[in-house]
């Protein structure tokens, strides 16, 4: 066959805790993200991604040590994320045990830095986040409403390349214009050394309407590495479409798996149900705990 | 009985991902950076992530380990597991940014992957291990997690034990005698890697 697509559940982690909540059952602290990563390993899930979004200093200092205890007890790739703005902090993170670290914020005011930290460590731990929103053009905005609709197609996100804006970045959250294309950006950091991209909807994020496939394939058509597909997805089917349509080789989810809508083997059964690779997990046996 | 693995620490970025593997299929590991050290392990795990350049750097960087590796798996037998880099740097040489020798201990070169349409490089995430003439025994056919944009051209035929397939074949391991390489991680490859890193403990080449 070929490479799998894989499956990437997304923790958001705040001063040492998980944020947003999770069904998972048999958990003695449904709140310790090295609980939920081990139980994740066990799932099966391709890889996990914790990303830190404390405020406060003391909350990013424990990142180190959760990454530690995780990688003590999960053996599937780990990508961590979240203030990392020099080659100290990825360092850090590295050696406690994340195989990758994602560059958010950073990669936007010093998109060097991914070209620093891929020089010393290699590109293959180097994800670039690209955060874009979709910003109308003025010009159009000001057209009558009737004009507007007719422009915009019957599905999907409403969004076209057909010159009625474009998609650019954001920071914190969504809630900082940069004015830089999202496209450009996302070439650059190819070039600078990435070793994949995280491609987030900032305008679906949270919204379960699924990934913007049209932000998603623009990126993944542009460059030779990996894009995630990330942000909006709110059942199977939008993975599917983020690999079909976004042309994402994998796609990452959080509160689908966490509230247990659905489980990690559930999201690979529907990729290989479309067609599409995706991995058939061996159950843990034969090794000491 | 635990039995004594020398993990050799050259600043590999995996080198803590390994140890832990190892330490869960039971094994007592030692992070091993002087040569010396070198001559009382049971078996040898080479780790390494990165570029080829910079690895066989840092390996031929600790004193006398070159030779001492040489001398404990080339003359005395002992086990010997390359992973990723570290089986990339069995190679003759390394072709990137120009031309870096390897230990040579299996014939070939470590070629880029390339890119199209429809492969991308890196080539990551979870491929088919498939198995050609494995001397090892060790290499089960599964799934297993790859990690990289080099890939092992193998002279000899006979020493590749494993294959997978990115835009074409790809040496997914290579083996000769009591010398195993596996371009994936096993310590990232839940249970079929785990598995893998505990024959590893019982081969007796």
């Amino acid at each position: 066959m070929t490479v799998r697509i894989r499956v990437i559940p997304c923790l958001d982690v705040a001063e040492g805790r998980v944020v947003k909540g999770v069904n998972f059952v048999d958990l003695r602290d449904a709140g310790d993200p090295v609980e939920q990563a081990h139980a994740y390993d066990l799932a099966g899930a391709d890889e996990l991604c914790f990303l830190d979004i404390s405020a406060s200093h003391e909350g990013r200092a424990t990142l180190a040590d959760i990454v530690r205890r995780t990688a003590e007890v999960c053996f599937m790739p780990l990508t961590v994320g979240g203030g990392v703005r020099s080659v100290e902090d990825a360092r850090t993170l590295l050696l406690a045990g994340a195989d990758k670290v994602a560059i958010n914020s950073a990669a936007v005011a010093r998109p060097e830095l991914v070209d620093e930290i891929a020089q010393r460590m290699g590109s293959q731990c180097v994800v670039a986040s690209v955060d874009a929103k979709w910003v109308p053009d003025p010009s159009v905005r000001a057209e009558p409403v009737e004009a507007r609709l007719r422009s915009r197609p019957s599905t999907g996100s409403g969004r076209t390349a057909s010159g009625a804006g474009r998609y650019e970045i954001f920071t914190h959250g969504g809630r900082r214009a940069t004015g830089i294309d999202a496209l450009e950006h996302a070439t650059r950091l190819a070039q600078l050394g990435a070793g994949e991209l995280l491609v987030t909807s900032m305008d679906r994020d949270g919204t379960k309407d699924g990934y913007d496939l049209e932000l998603t394939r623009m990126i993944a058509d542009a460059v030779d590495i990996p894009v995630i597909a990330s942000g909006g997805v709110g059942t199977l089917d939008h993975m599917v479409a983020g690999v079909r349509e976004g042309h994402a080789s994998a796609v990452l989810a959080a509160s689908i798996f966490h509230f247990g809508q659905h489980t990690v083997a559930e999201a690979q059964d529907a990729l290989r149900a479309a067609g599409l690779p995706a991995r058939h997990p061996e159950p843990y046996a034969g090794t000491r705990a | 009985m635990k039995q004594q693995i020398a993990l050799i620490d050259y600043g590999a970025g995996n080198l803590h991902s390994v140890a832990n593997a190892l330490k869960r299929v039971g094994a007592d590991v030692a992070l091993v950076s002087d040569a010396d050290s070198l001559a009382r392990a049971e078996r040898i795990v080479l780790p390494g992530v990165g570029a080829f350049g910079a690895c066989y750097e840092g390996l031929a960087g600790l004193p006398g380990m070159i030779d001492a590796l040489e001398r404990r798996v080339l003359r005395d037998g002992a086990p010997f597991l390359g992973i990723c880099v570290g089986m990339q740097l069995l190679a003759d040489r390394g072709l990137e940014h120009g031309d870096t020798p390897g230990l040579g201990w299996i014939g070939g070169d470590v070629r880029a992957l390339e890119a199209s349409d429809a492969v991308k490089v890196p080539h990551m995430g979870w491929n088919d291990v498939v198995l050609a003439d494995d001397a090892s025994g060790l290499v089960e056919p599964g799934e297993a997690y790859f990690l990289h944009s080099y890939a092992f051209d193998v002279t000899n035929e006979e020493h590749v034990a494993a294959r997978t397939d990115h835009g074409g074949s790809v040496t997914a391991a290579v083996a000769r005698d009591n010398i195993l390489g596996v371009q994936f991680h096993p310590e990232k490859s839940q249970a079929y890697g785990l598995a893998l890193l505990e024959r590893f403990l019982k081969w007796k080449p």
